[in-house]
């Protein structure tokens, strides 16, 4: 009966209700944890699954043999690869497609891949301003990995002792 | 002509259209809106007429809150139109009578020399303090209490008639009551009991499981 | 300069006296209200551990930018809606939002019409402020527009019969319909304010306030995640904009009336400082910071809890309390309560 009672005072008085406010209230004055982020950045996996990029030797020579691993394992069927052999008889792809809208960041391209040639990078802040600019075509993604090659190269070695 | 009397006209002429739309409106909810307009309007007229107070609650009341529940019945249906205004024409035999008669009656008071406006005297001009709204409180509570008691003990009956009507319980509703589930606290759904994270050793387990 | 502007006018210079008058209230609260959604995202985000908009000229441009890219959006009707009534909801939204600003008195002398019955006529302008919402919901041809206004429709006629009675307990104490009187009778300092003998009146006007304004927790008629956005899912661009500004404009005026009414106005709380429009504007910024830090903190009602509570709670409760009240008048305690 008395409990009946406090209950019936306590809802009149919205006490739950002044509790939560207590609470929000509190968190009004906590140190915020926004990330500025263009200019600040949280700190990133080696693993990380960016932007695609296609890798080559030391020498120039690009790694990827078209073997098609990748093709084939891709889940979103972002991959298209076409492929033929070069003067010096060793295959290479002519065409080497992936759509950035269709893939889903997975990451089995990389893990299928023999030579480690098709890689994901930390870049996931890039755009394109038409439909078609998502499809990254062998040029592109070979652009991309001459660009950061020390980058990539500098998150595989760390990774490899858990490979 | 004085500047009341061209805001008149025109409070007047948008009256008279609503109230005929009202009536030959196609559309229900386009019917009902004006209505509300009429409304609107005669709360102007009387505004006009240094009756703020019945004005202001010709809004509130019918436009506010009876209309409002006109329109959300209204909205809701699905009325076939062409059905409905099948019989319209058919009963202008009745209904032209009536309104002329009405409109006859209207002239006779109107423009009869017993009755007509010229006849009555123009109010006296209030001083400064008449609260328009006190006044009718001081009627209704003085000279027609009996008569505005009554109203309200018939109010009161059709809300309680309206309440029996629609106040049964089916057996096979799902019908759960909002007051019983906002009464549940925490503590009676909930009990949080402390216990180690991790068990530290085999000794230590042993004496926490006899006191269970 | 009044005067060789009255020269020149004649007899129009009343009608453009009175014009520059709205313009005086109506430009400042345009402005309250832009600066109240972006108060909103600052105050909501700093609840959540997060700092708000913080870009566009250091936030404080945030709602220029907002209202510029709002203008610059197309308005599409949808074809199968009602194009007049489509295109009325909105203004119907707004112009009694704006229209009830009219009698607010933001000083002793500072009031566009000082009406006898202005407590009335802002009930009947709040109360005409629903159609805009019933209008958008059903001329946009939208089963969630649809249901966001009936929902709408129901949950503000059910709370402002609780909100009116609220006010009927202040009117017994003011003993007037007139809001400047309403705020003199209340002088005297923090105590003599109505909020304390009329505090659960007070309480239910402020909840009901919330609840007519359709602010969480008592947004179910936008609903984002039930039906989408409500009432306003078809709008876009200005018109959609319009909807925004009446819903905070709302939002400032029942903060305004809460402060005139039981928070004693312009009033000081103390005797040593001065009266002044000042305090009024603290008083409402107050409030207003109370309807953001609900929506920080509470998470949306029930359809059928918000019902229970507006009939079921409210209106016994206040009901109570105006017979209390009206009771205690009759005996010698009730100075307590004028």
């Amino acid at each position: 009966m008395i409990s009946k009672i406090r209950e019936l005072f306590a809802s009149f008085m919205l006490l739950e209700l002044v509790k939560g406010m207590a609470l929000t209230g509190r968190y009004f004055f906590a140190r915020k944890m926004t990330v500025q982020f263009p200019e600040e950045r949280t700190p990133m996996s080696p693993r990380f699954r960016g932007l695609h990029a296609l890798r080559r030797y030391p020498n120039g020579e690009e790694r990827c043999i078209a073997c098609k691993l990748c093709e084939a394992v891709c889940p979103a069927l972002a991959i298209t690869i076409e492929s033929e052999q070069r003067e010096d008889n060793t295959r290479r792809t002519t065409r080497y497609d992936i759509d950035l809208t269709k893939c889903i960041f997975c990451g089995f391209c990389e893990e299928s891949c023999p030579v480690d040639s098709i890689v994901e990078t930390r870049i996931f802040d890039y755009h394109g301003e038409k439909r078609g600019d998502l499809l990254y075509t062998k040029p592109m993604l070979l652009a991309v990995g001459d660009k950061y090659e020390e980058q990539i190269a500098a998150d595989r070695a760390t990774d490899a002792q858990y490979r | 002509m004085i500047f009341q009397d061209y805001v008149f006209y025109a409070l007047a002429a948008i009256l008279l259209f609503a109230g005929l739309r009202v009536i030959t409106a196609r559309n229900p909810v386009h019917a009902a809106l004006f209505l509300v307009l009429a409304f609107f309007t005669a709360a102007g007229i009387w505004l006009l007429l240094e009756a703020e107070f019945l004005a202001i609650a010709l809004v509130l009341v019918y436009v506010g809150a009876v209309m409002v529940l006109f329109l959300f019945v209204v909205m809701m249906l699905d009325i076939n139109l062409d059905r409905l205004r099948e019989g319209f024409w058919n009963a202008l035999p009745v209904a032209l009578p009536v309104g002329l008669l009405m409109a006859a009656e209207m002239v006779m008071i109107l423009g009869s020399k017993h009755f007509s406006a010229d006849m009555l005297n123009a109010p006296a001009p209030r001083p400064v303090g008449y609260s328009n709204t006190a006044e009718i409180g001081r009627q209704l509570y003085t000279d027609y209490l009996l008569p505005f008691e009554l109203a309200s003990v018939v109010l009161l009956v059709a809300i309680v008639a309206a309440i029996a009507l629609t106040l049964r319980e089916r057996k096979d509703s799902k019908f759960i009551d909002p007051a019983e589930q906002v009464k549940v606290k925490r503590a009676d759904r909930l009990r949080i009991i402390s216990m180690p994270a991790e068990k530290e050793s085999v000794s230590a387990a042993e004496p926490a499981a006899e006191n269970k | 300069m009044i005067a060789q502007a009255q020269n020149l006018l004649g007899p129009l210079w009343p009608v453009v006296w009175t014009l520059l008058k709205i313009v005086a209230i109506v430009v400042p609260l345009m402005g309250a209200v832009a600066y109240l959604t972006l108060a909103e995202r600052k105050v909501i985000g700093f609840m959540q551990v997060r700092l708000g908009p913080n870009r566009v000229g250091y936030g404080w441009l945030q709602p220029v930018a907002d209202g510029l890219k709002l203008l610059m959006k197309e308005i599409i009707i949808p074809t199968a809606a009602n194009r007049t009534l489509f295109l009325l909801g909105p203004v119907l939204a707004i112009a009694p939002a704006f229209a009830a600003w009219a009698v607010i008195p933001f000083d002793l002398t500072l009031v566009l019409a000082d009406i006898d019955a202005g407590l009335l006529y802002i009930l009947a302008m709040t109360s005409v402020g629903v159609y805009g919402v019933i209008i958008a919901g059903w001329a946009s041809n939208s089963k969630y527009a649809f249901l966001g206004s009936l929902r709408s429709a129901a949950q503000i006629v059910s709370y402002e019969i609780a909100m009116g009675f609220a006010l009927v307990g202040v009117l017994m104490s003011a003993n007037s319909l007139n809001l400047g009187k309403i705020v003199l009778a209340q002088s005297g300092g923090f105590w003599q304010w109505y909020w304390l003998p009329l505090f659960p009146l007070f309480i239910v006007y402020f909840i009901s306030a919330v609840a007519e304004t359709n602010r969480a927790p008592f947004d179910v008629a936008e609903g984002e995640s039930e039906i989408v956005a409500g009432f306003h899912v078809e709008y876009s661009g200005m018109a959609f904009a319009v909807f925004f500004l009446a819903e905070y404009a709302n939002m400032i005026l029942v903060a305004m009336l809460a402060a005139l009414m039981f928070l004693g106005g312009w009033l000081s709380p103390v005797p040593f400082l001065p009266d002044g429009i000042f305090w009024l504007l603290f008083k409402v910024a107050a409030l207003l910071f109370l309807f953001l830090w609900f929506r920080a903190t509470f998470p949306r009602y029930r359809y059928d809890q918000i019902m229970r509570l507006g009939w079921k709670v409210f209106i016994p409760v206040t009901l109570v309390w105006i017979l209390f009240v009206g009771g205690m008048m009759q005996t010698r305690w009730a100075y307590l309560f004028h």
